[in-house]
């Protein structure tokens, strides 16, 4: 019998929902552990560090990789699964693109320390502790990873071969990569397996856009009772479908909640809050203004919305320092 | 010569860890350190965001319990503004959080918990997982389980959007409602998951309890430890899950206090130490007595196990009645045996099954009054949920439009993370002997943390991360002697 593809699936700086969805395959998961040999997994299997070590480079056909990079310990074990790995995916939207704790770009990590080991209402904390890399207690040496600065995207550590977003990946999709890698049907590399269209293209509320469409006002959701069947855009409630690549399945549209970009910017475009702006500020029909800022008086947090997911893969075009590569 | 022993990372848990054990000369356990590895900081990058947003952001602190971050952040936006969700949407929410409790607590006991017990604790490393539980019990079960779970998440994501990521929390309401034909399959699954506790019980009874080697190992002193339970309570005390009072009670089982959920921050206060990142939670007034328990300790647990201490009873039939053969079994209430934790998770999913089936059948299911858009912003808000893995706080306050200015957030893991470094230590000491240590009793310390399904996904919010595990064991001079790596 000939061997089966050797795969690993690992988190960085994750939630643990993209291994909820590998689950959520149901029963195609027995497919998938019969059709492959599943060689790392920790948060089901016990498969330790060690063994990876121990393989030749390459010997993994398949990386599963889910989170960004927050610390030495993930950057580390990037590095390892991409030496030891064939293919490299980078799955769902903290690897792809940071993802919602990437939202922490836009504190220092100083501020977050502060609050959490000192300022937090709850915190009792008489000696001013601090989690330190290095600790010496009764002469044992404990060491924890170091905290960086930002948050990183995976393709800023190690080079990735594709990419699958989604908050998380939906099963379908998730389905059609591994089987595609196990059958060597695979697009180009760099290639996001995901459809190219935005998501508005795929709306159920997309026969409801009105022929021109004019925002007078910007509403919040919870302020609003939102029709059900109407483009929110059209209610003037945020939405960022059309900066954003379809194939999460319109789940959030059919509960009558806007979209709020975790699939990423649509082909071709790197960046989705510029893209979203300026169609933002093409909708806005204001004559003059007063009506222009009656308009965008509801815009509260944009830069909050249009990079929920994809902060870390805009903001660090500068370079990583040192210390932090 | 001392040894250092290392696990990592350890594994079938929610998150980034490892463990840390020091030998003697002797090869004896000298001290052990459970390790929580990092850190995301989602309090601080939540503000300056539109507090409506939380319940779409905070499921990203953990992607295993989502829901009970989605709905505490929801039940902080109904007291943040000041409103009561509909008496329609109040039910769906409660439908929605115990099929998440099912689905939640059965992914913990066959998936990370079961290979232990079903497939044996020295097993082979490559066969304890679920592929082995299901080779052993039968690829029916198997379906079953696969099942019972896709089933509740069906729920999750009707209203919801996505189990993984559920989205759409409003305050005093829900975004979707169910129609009379959605009905009938909530009414399945609800009967069918039922069906699945009730077996899932018998099933822990034949397999575990008839086993005298698990039982003794339920019953060894070295997963006990005595310490105060925290859970929620409804007005007459019984267990809940979706709303209640914070109730207390001490190492013998007496309550200790009884709080409103904004009160916590007079009750519950969080320790730093340097050699971790997670914060270790105790009970503000008694002070911090370190890592101890018994009398004169401030350590309180949270978790299923503490959920029927802490309750006079359960609030549905069969799960009381399951609870009384517990304790009966363990030797009384309160129990401190920390492997019971897994028996106590089965009793609450049943609690979960029972109370579907209710709602499933009550008329107001199919309302259509699902929002209550009376809204006065009050710019604080505190919203607390029963987690499965522990009571959980999500704390807001926000300017006068309504963006967040403060978030503080205590998690069902970190209440329970002293408990963990403790009962590491002590499985540790128990079964460790040095130099050579044998796999399977190295298991046998992680199985000491797995009981609590600690989440460190969660515990770490404040930082980012998640958590697999090693264990390090180091020489008396701290010399690395051997990293466990299976």
């Amino acid at each position: 019998m000939a061997e089966k593809p050797k795969v690993a699936i690992y988190w960085l700086t994750a939630c643990g929902g993209c291994d909820e969805t590998i689950v959520d395959l149901n029963e195609a998961i027995l497919q998938v552990a019969d059709a492959v040999d599943i060689v790392l997994w920790p948060v089901a299997m016990d498969f330790k560090y060690k063994s990876i070590r121990e393989m030749k480079d390459r010997a993994i056909a398949l990386s599963i990789i889910h989170g960004s990079v927050r610390n030495s310990e993930q950057e580390e074990m990037a590095k390892l699964l991409r030496k030891k790995s064939g293919i490299v995916l980078a799955f769902g939207s903290c690897a792809c693109f940071g993802g919602t704790p990437g939202l922490a770009n836009f504190r220092s990590k100083q501020d977050i320390f502060n609050w959490v080991y000192r300022d937090a209402p709850t915190v009792v904390n008489p000696k001013g502790n601090v989690p330190q890399a290095e600790t010496k207690i009764d002469g044992y040496r404990l060491t924890l990873p170091e905290f960086y600065e930002q948050v990183y995207p995976l393709n800023r550590i190690i080079d990735v071969d594709y990419y699958l977003p989604g908050c998380p990946p939906p099963p379908d999709l998730v389905a059609h990569a591994v089987f595609a890698v196990v059958e060597g049907k695979l697009p180009p590399r760099g290639a996001t397996l995901a459809p190219r269209k935005p998501l508005c293209d795929t709306c159920p509320r997309n026969q409801s856009k009105p022929l021109k469409m004019e925002i007078d006002k910007v509403v919040r959701i919870h302020a609003v009772e939102a029709d059900p069947d109407k483009c929110f855009l059209a209610q003037g409630i945020l939405c960022m479908g059309p900066a954003t690549r379809s194939g999460c399945g319109e789940t959030c549209l059919r509960i009558n909640t806007p979209c709020r970009g975790c699939f990423g910017p649509v082909e071709g475009i790197s960046d989705a809050g510029t893209k979203f702006i300026s169609g933002l500020a093409a909708l806005l029909g204001a004559e003059t203004e007063k009506d222009a800022a009656d308009a965008v008086d509801g815009i509260t947090d944009l830069a909050g919305l249009c990079y929920r997911f994809s902060l870390p893969s805009v903001s660090l075009k500068k370079r990583i320092p040192d210390g932090e590569r | 010569m001392t040894q250092k022993i290392s696990i990592d990372p350890i594994t079938r848990l929610e998150g980034h860890g490892k463990i840390e054990i020091f030998l003697d000369e002797k090869g004896n356990v000298q001290d052990a350190y459970w390790q929580v590895v990092e850190l995301r900081g989602f309090e601080r990058f939540c503000i300056g965001r539109p507090a409506e947003e939380m319940p779409r952001i905070v499921p990203n602190i953990c992607g295993v319990c989502p829901s009970a971050h989605h709905m505490a952040a929801t039940k902080a936006l109904d007291d943040l503004y000041s409103v009561e969700p509909t008496p329609a949407a109040r039910l769906i929410r409660e439908l929605e959080f115990n099929a998440f409790y099912i689905e939640d607590h059965y992914i913990h006991f066959f998936f990370l918990a079961a290979p232990d017990f079903v497939v044996g604790p020295d097993a082979d490393p490559r066969e304890r997982n679920i592929l082995g539980v299901i080779g052993k019990v039968g690829k029916e079960i198997g379906q079953k389980v696969i099942e019972v779970r896709r089933r509740n998440r069906d729920i999750i994501r009707h209203i919801f959007s996505k189990a993984p990521h559920p989205e759409g929390g409003l305050p005093g309401g829900v975004p979707r409602g169910f129609t009379e034909e959605d009905r009938t399959w909530v009414k399945e699954t609800a009967d069918f998951s039922l069906e699945f506790a009730r077996f899932a019980i018998q099933l822990f009874k034949d397999v575990v309890l008839a086993n005298k080697t698990y039982v003794d190992l339920i019953l060894n002193d070295a997963y006990s430890l005595k310490t105060y339970y925290m859970a929620l309570v409804d007005e007459l005390n019984r267990t809940t899950f979706y709303d209640g009072t914070v109730r207390v009670v001490d190492q013998h089982g007496k309550e200790y206090t009884k709080f409103h959920p904004r009160d916590y921050d007079k009750v519950i206060g969080e320790w730093v130490e340097p050699w971790t990142y997670i914060r270790l939670n105790h009970l503000k007034p008694l002070g911090w007595h370190g890592l101890k328990d018994g009398e004169g300790t401030s350590l309180y647990r949270v978790a299923p196990l503490a959920r029927l201490n802490v309750g006079d009873s359960m609030l549905t039939p069969l799960a009381h009645k399951e609870s009384q053969i517990m304790f009966e079994t363990l030797g009384g209430k309160p129990a401190h045996q920390t492997l019971a934790t897994h028996w106590a998770r089965l009793i609450c999913a049943l609690q979960a099954a029972e109370q579907n089936v209710e709602i499933a059948n009550n008329p107001l299911l199919t309302s259509k009054d699902i929002r209550n858009m009376n809204l006065k912003l009050r710019n604080k808000g505190v919203g607390c949920v029963e987690a499965p893995r522990g009571t959980l706080f999500h704390h807001y306050e926000t300017d006068n439009d309504g963006i967040m200015t403060k978030a503080n957030l205590i998690v069902a893991t970190q209440n329970n993370a002293a408990p963990i470094c403790l009962s590491v230590k002590k499985a540790a000491k128990a079964f460790v002997k040095g130099p050579d240590v044998k796999e399977g009793f190295l298991n046998m310390v992680e199985m000491a943390f797995r009981a609590y399904d600690p989440c460190l996904s969660c515990a770490t919010h404040s930082m980012p991360g998640t958590m697999p595990m090693t264990v390090n064991i180091r020489d008396h001079e701290g010399v690395l002697v051997r990293r466990l790596t299976r």
